[in-house]
């Protein structure tokens, strides 16, 4: 998990569905893109047009508002996304973990936000009882 | 009952930890109160009126003699506020009391004094405390995860701790035992992270048995284990049950669950309200309101999502035989220490003629699976202390008997007593003297005065009116245990707000605490049902019209049951009686003990 500073925010632009925004990516190959998928966007219509697509940033309006998480998880698990999924807006230490468990693979902390502190909460249970994005299998299944 | 394995036993050390370092941060200012807000609410700890509360997970309210024990040392230890705080309190809630008293009424009432130093047992079979200081939480915290307990998701917008028969694996009615099946959800709901932060709070019960004993209607998510045409094993899904500000009871969205898919489909489920259940309301984030605007749709997504859980994904959380057989091992009957039977004959044989004795064994004694065994009641509604409050040596006498007459097992009940599930019918006499001695053995289980009431006003930051002085006065006014009996089985709920924890919405009678002009009133409802074969189908009972005093409270009360006394045949129960006479008349004559009308002003906004 790429625990990151608040950057400014990149020029956005217009997508063919509703509530997503495209960016280009300032540095690397030209083609790669990156998505800005709002929190009541249903993933799965992204499906069949992620090629080419190196990161997707799913917004977290209010920390309590926990409708990315299900997004997180549909792009890893049905939609086969491989590349980054970057957690943005109200971002705090206290989530990080959850983030990480349901497919994100970088979250850009609120600026009063603990970067070393956040880091040490990545790692402090031992485990989890049911699957996630990281471990497919639930406790039980695991051999 | 349910033994941790070295994995669970870190986990809640591990939970401990985490939460003493959100506590730590947030003591020093580095964490505000609003961000640290949902962690320790999905650890158990609210912020109440002049402390905080701490809601201790009893996963379908099992408890060890051992467990019962540490939470007598918490109550003991940590249930005590500071002095001025107590005292500051009292005088706040001696006012409040000063002003709701009707002025020159024949039958004026003071309330019972705040207490300090006990435990609470609640509807949803957890346990309560209302004074540990915040300071001492992660202290707390520790000694909980000493005895493999914790208050993981007994609060905030996740799924809760989950509910079921207090009967469970002794009910000679059962068609299987739903406490497996509780505990494999227990373990996939626990820090589920993808739903920590779901729009509401999200209840689960799981009923196994003929007689549903777990309102299970009532909840988010309702679950019958049943056996299909072919016999195998299943739940009959109820999805969008829940009472607050617009009762509501589930729908049947699933016939026919393999029990193996229960993980599955419930991740469809709560996964389809995460995406869809409100946030701009907070009045209609349940999703009772989803299911209710959108049935078929909600039910089409979920069956679909169901579908690709299966698969696309290959349904990971399947749950295999093996996990099934492993978890239910822990559920088998514990062995059976020898009967404690009275030595003294002349003694037995003097109980034997006790009429209190009699009514006892029938009221607080149920039939067990095994024919030789009885699953006992211990009555935490007695005269002079809160419906379901426990004080340290209550917990560790009753601990006391659970180890001698109960092969050190209890379960806390529905509605707020505390269940002995293997009690030798030789036994019976023993254990009664002892209970009585403790004052627990009113025979009064299933009877008005075994009503159901929340913390209230006295404690609750959300009350609009105080619970337990009213639950008092009731008590004081049916004492008599001959007329309770001739009145026969009442459902009596009361909330001190419209959030609902007293269940007033399933009682036959059932009483909500509304504030109009800063004044303390009492809405009536009547008819209402939790599902119990007695009950009728589960619904939420009907408003008797505007609010009464809480004098009023006690005369409607008496005014709806001599009604039902002059009205009933033959052994009608009053909830019978009810349904065959119709809500009309029984409306008229609740509002003729009106002394005066309330003040018109509507009640007031609860907050959460």
């Amino acid at each position: 998990m790429n625990l990151l500073h608040p950057t400014p925010p990149l020029p956005t632009l217009a997508s063919e569905w509703p509530g997503v925004s495209q960016a280009p990516r300032h540095e690397g190959r030209a083609e790669q893109r990156v998505l800005i998928v709002d929190n009541t966007v249903d993933p799965s219509i992204l499906k069949d047009h992620l090629a080419g697509v190196e990161r997707i940033e799913l917004q977290f309006p209010k920390f309590t508002d926990g409708r990315a998480y299900s997004q997180a998880v549909m792009l890893r698990r049905r939609c086969g996304f491989l590349g980054d999924i970057r957690a943005t807006g109200d971002v705090l230490i206290d989530q990080v973990v959850q983030m990480q468990r349901t497919g994100f693979t970088s979250a850009v902390l609120r600026e009063d936000q603990n970067v070393q502190h956040a880091q040490k909460l990545l790692t402090q249970f031992a485990g989890f009882y049911q699957g996630d994005a990281l471990e497919s299998a639930p406790l039980f299944s695991r051999h | 009952m349910y033994q941790y394995t070295p994995f669970d036993r870190q986990f809640v050390h591990l939970r401990a930890e985490q939460f003493r370092d959100q506590l730590e941060r947030n003591l020093s200012g580095r964490l505000s109160d609003e961000e640290f807000r949902p962690l320790r609410l999905q650890n158990g700890w609210y912020v109440q009126r002049y402390a905080p509360m701490l809601r201790v997970a009893v996963p379908y309210g099992e408890l060890s003699s051992k467990q019962l024990r540490t939470l007598a040392t918490i109550a003991r230890q940590y249930d005590r506020p500071d002095p001025a705080l107590f005292e500051s309190a009292q005088h706040t809630q001696n006012q409040i009391d000063a002003q709701s008293r009707v002025k020159h009424h024949p039958h004026p009432v003071k309330a019972p004094s705040l207490t300090q130093g006990y435990a609470h047992f609640t509807t949803r079979q957890n346990v309560q405390y209302n004074w540990i200081a915040l300071s001492d939480a992660a202290d707390v915290m520790d000694l909980l995860a000493s005895a493999d307990m914790h208050g993981i998701q007994t609060s905030g917008n996740c799924i809760r701790n989950i509910t079921s028969d207090e009967l469970a694996g002794v009910a000679p009615d059962e068609i299987a035992d739903p406490r497996p099946f509780g505990e494999i959800l227990r373990q996939w709901s626990t820090l589920h992270p993808e739903f920590a932060f779901l729009p509401r709070k999200f209840k689960i019960a799981i009923s196994g048995a003929k007689e549903d004993r777990a309102a299970t209607a009532w909840h988010d998510v309702g679950l019958f284990l049943q056996h299909n045409a072919a016999g195998e094993l299943g739940f009959q899904v109820l999805v969008g049950g829940g009472m607050g500000r617009t009762p509501i009871t589930g729908v049947v969205i699933r016939e026919f669950l393999p029990w193996s898919q229960i993980i599955n489909y419930l991740e469809a489920v709560v996964r389809v309200y995460n995406r869809w259940g409100r946030r701009d309301n907070i009045y209609k984030a349940r999703i009772k309101i989803l299911v209710k605007a959108e049935r078929v749709k909600f039910t089409q997504e979920v069956e679909e999502e169901f579908t690709r859980i299966l698969h696309d994904d290959a349904g990971p959380h399947t749950v295999p035989q093996s996990e099934l057989d492993r978890v239910s091992r822990c559920f088998v009957a514990p062995p059976l220490g020898e009967p404690v039977r009275l030595a003294d004959a002349a003694a037995l044989q003097a109980l034997q003629a006790d009429p209190a004795y009699r009514r006892w064994l029938h009221q607080n004694v149920v039939l067990h699976k095994n024919p030789h065994l009885r699953a006992v009641t211990l009555s935490f509604k007695r005269l002079g202390q809160a419906p379901g409050d426990a004080t340290p040596e209550q917990l560790e006498r009753s601990a006391d008997l659970v180890e001698r007459f109960s092969s050190g097992e209890a379960r806390v009940t529905h509605s707020q007593n505390l269940l002995l599930p293997w009690v030798h019918e030789e036994s019976l006499p023993a254990l009664y003297l002892e209970a009585k001695a403790l004052g627990l053995a009113q025979g009064n289980i299933g009877l008005l005065s075994d009503m159901i009431a929340c913390p209230g006003g006295d404690y609750c930051a959300l009350a609009n009116a105080r619970s337990i002085p009213l639950a008092a006065h009731i008590s004081e006014r049916y004492q008599d245990l001959d007329e309770l009996e001739d009145l026969g089985p009442i459902d009596l709920h009361i909330s001190g707000c419209i959030n609902s924890c007293g269940h007033h919405h399933s009682g036959h009678i059932g009483i909500l605490g509304v504030d109009k002009d800063g004044q303390e009133w009492y809405q009536v409802t009547l008819g209402g049902s939790d599902g119990s074969h007695l009950s009728g189908a589960a619904t939420p009972g009907r408003v008797v019209g505007p609010s009464f005093s809480v004098h009023e409270v006690l005369d409607v009360i008496e005014a709806v049951l001599a009604h039902y006394v002059a009205k009933r045949e033959h052994q009608e129960s009053f909830i019978d009686a009810f349904k065959r006479i119709g809500f009309e008349s029984f409306k008229e004559v609740a509002n003729q003990a009106r002394l005066a009308p309330a003040p018109s002003t509507a009640a007031s906004t609860p907050q959460i």
